[in-house]
């Protein structure tokens, strides 16, 4: 445990010793606030809610989070430091929950920046503030998850592009299976319970989902499962190939 | 105490390291001594549990390092090659971060830090990012790095790699320092550095053993260990003349000098200084060859049995 916070620790000094903090927080916000007045028409619909907000997350996250994640273990083989890493008396299990929490409490605080959002709407009228909060929950959730897949992506190679491309198309593929144009390839043929596993496996459903406000232990689960799933591959992949 | 059985390492058919098997106590300095690729990396990656041996066994202080990695990782000091850091951390957050990862209890860690950063002389980079540092600088991180916990077991790889003499000297001397008690190895193609520092040398190429032996030992099997050399006003002439003495085996001119090799009897020294002043030859330098650790090396990495 003491291993674990001692690892998200030194990552998160990281983080801010480098432009690499701030530049992503200011494009977080300046982003999620252009989607949400620009595309999202906040101010047009006349609703005093923060759905045009939320709805463009997943978008966001496809982009940024690999931008966060690709360098956790990359950067640590390009450099060696993950041999200097693994002879200390920390666990490989140890050492990808710190970087993996260091990474998701990052967005969270990307996140927190956004409650000027909130404020604002409260002030324009009167939203459905349950509602936004199980939104916030949901979409840090939904981080977790491009975060864990992120993080394993970046351990298989010590390209930090390579890394960052990865991570990318996977998050795309869970992102989309729940829509028409992935499931096309599948209608017709593979059996409705093929196609129901296929269509569970999306983002943007159980985002949906928990954006709706209702907080359905299914979705907490789905998101749970699939970080824990991503980030024992991660322990796996780096166990079986530390060196090169 | 490090206990090594028939380690080995492949990738693939390449062999890195082959059937290695050598016990180390308390007190040891060992130097590995190998050319480039020679497996002496590979060897130091397992004993401290980076890398799983392909077969045998490692052994630190009777705890197998790649059944219990963790537990044996707590005895040892690594210093891995290149000195790897995090570059963008500042000298003091890197050891906090060090510390606290060795599991030094909490009311001691600032204690051990401020000790290691007084120790290897880094007080005045103290809140600069490593990456910012001199190689010589950033070589002390990780030396002080490897030191922080005070560990038993010293395995460090080349450690002096990089630096200017001084700066060599300097880190000689700490790791003398630090050699009492303590089981401390050392890699390094540096021959100067193995005679400095390690009281016993393994020479390795190829993944295999080749020789494990005291530095004196090592010297001892050269060639030109009891030769004697002189610089003489004609040598082809007395080159010839001092080969009739019954003490020397050989002699061999090279850039002036002349080189007499004995027979193994004692006294060719006395025999050769009697004959020069007999002769009344213009002597104009001479001296009597501890062995040449080089030619050593060289005569056993390269396959051949040393003279």
């Amino acid at each position: 445990m003491n291993s674990t916070i001692n690892v998200m620790r030194r990552e998160l000094t990281g983080y801010f010793a480098t432009p690499v903090a701030y530049v992503f927080l200011v494009i977080f916000l300046v982003m999620t606030g252009i989607f949400a007045f620009y595309l999202g028409n906040f101010y047009e619909r006349g609703y005093a809610d923060l759905d045009p907000f939320f709805r463009f997350h997943p978008w966001l996250y496809l982009f940024l989070v690999p931008a966060i994640s690709m360098r956790l273990w990359a950067e640590e083989r390009r450099s060696g430091t993950i041999e200097l890493l693994f002879t200390l008396p920390i666990t490989t299990i140890q050492a990808v929950l710190g970087k993996f929490f260091a990474a998701w409490l990052f967005i969270g605080m990307a996140l927190v920046l956004t409650l000027p959002m909130w404020i604002t709407v409260n002030y324009l009228g009167a939203p459905d503030n349950g509602v936004i909060l199980a939104a916030y929950l949901g979409s840090w959730l939904m981080a977790g998850g491009f975060l864990a897949i992120g993080s394993c992506m970046s351990a298989t190679t010590s390209n930090q592009v390579v890394a960052f491309i990865l991570s990318i198309v996977v998050c795309f593929m869970f992102l989309l299976s729940g829509l028409p144009m992935v499931m096309n390839l599948f209608n017709g043929w593979a059996p409705q319970i093929i196609l129901d596993g296929i269509a569970s496996l999306s983002f943007l459903k159980h985002f949906a989902d928990i954006s709706k406000g209702v907080i359905d232990l299914r979705d907490l689960v789905y998101f749970g499962l699939v970080i824990g799933f991503w980030l024992l591959a991660n322990v796996l992949i780096l166990d079986m190939k530390k060196a090169d | 105490m490090i206990e090594v059985k028939s380690l080995c390492k492949s990738y693939g058919i390449f062999k890195a390291v082959d059937d290695l098997s050598f016990t180390v106590e308390a007190g040891q300095v060992l130097g590995f001594l190998g050319p480039n690729g020679a497996g002496k990396s590979t060897t130091m990656k397992m004993l401290t549990g980076f890398l799983t041996p392909t077969s045998g066994a490692a052994l630190i202080n009777g705890i197998d390092v790649a059944e219990n990695s963790v537990a044996a990782r707590k005895n040892i000091g690594y210093l891995p090659e290149g000195a790897p850091s995090y570059g963008e951390m500042t000298v003091q957050q890197f050891m906090l971060f060090i510390a606290r990862a060795r599991l030094i209890n909490k009311s001691d860690v600032a204690d051990s830090v401020d000790r290691v950063i007084e120790k290897l002389n880094l007080l005045e980079v103290k809140h600069q990012a490593i990456e910012t540092l001199s190689k010589g600088f950033k070589r002390r991180v990780g030396l002080a790095q490897a030191i922080i916990h005070d560990p038993q077991i010293l395995i460090l790889d080349e450690p002096t790699d990089g630096l200017d003499p001084n700066q060599k000297r300097e880190v000689r001397g700490l790791i003398r320092d630090m050699a009492k008690d303590k089981i401390i190895i050392i890699s390094t193609h540096i021959l100067e550095e193995v005679a400095a520092l390690c009281n016993r040398v393994m020479i390795i190429a190829n993944g295999k053993m080749l020789a494990d032996d005291t530095p004196q030992g090592l010297i001892d099997r050269s060639r030109y260990h009891n030769a004697v050399s002189l610089v003489v006003e004609a040598p082809e002439k007395v080159a010839s003349a001092l080969s009739e003495l019954p003490q020397v085996a050989g002699a061999e001119l090279r850039e002036g000098e002349l080189t007499l090799f004995p027979t193994g009897d004692a006294g060719l020294f006395e025999a050769v200084t009697a004959a020069i002043t007999e002769n009344q030859w213009q002597v104009s330098a001479l001296r009597l060859e501890a062995g040449r650790l080089d030619e050593v090396f060289h005569t056993i990495t390269r396959g051949e049995a040393p003279a």
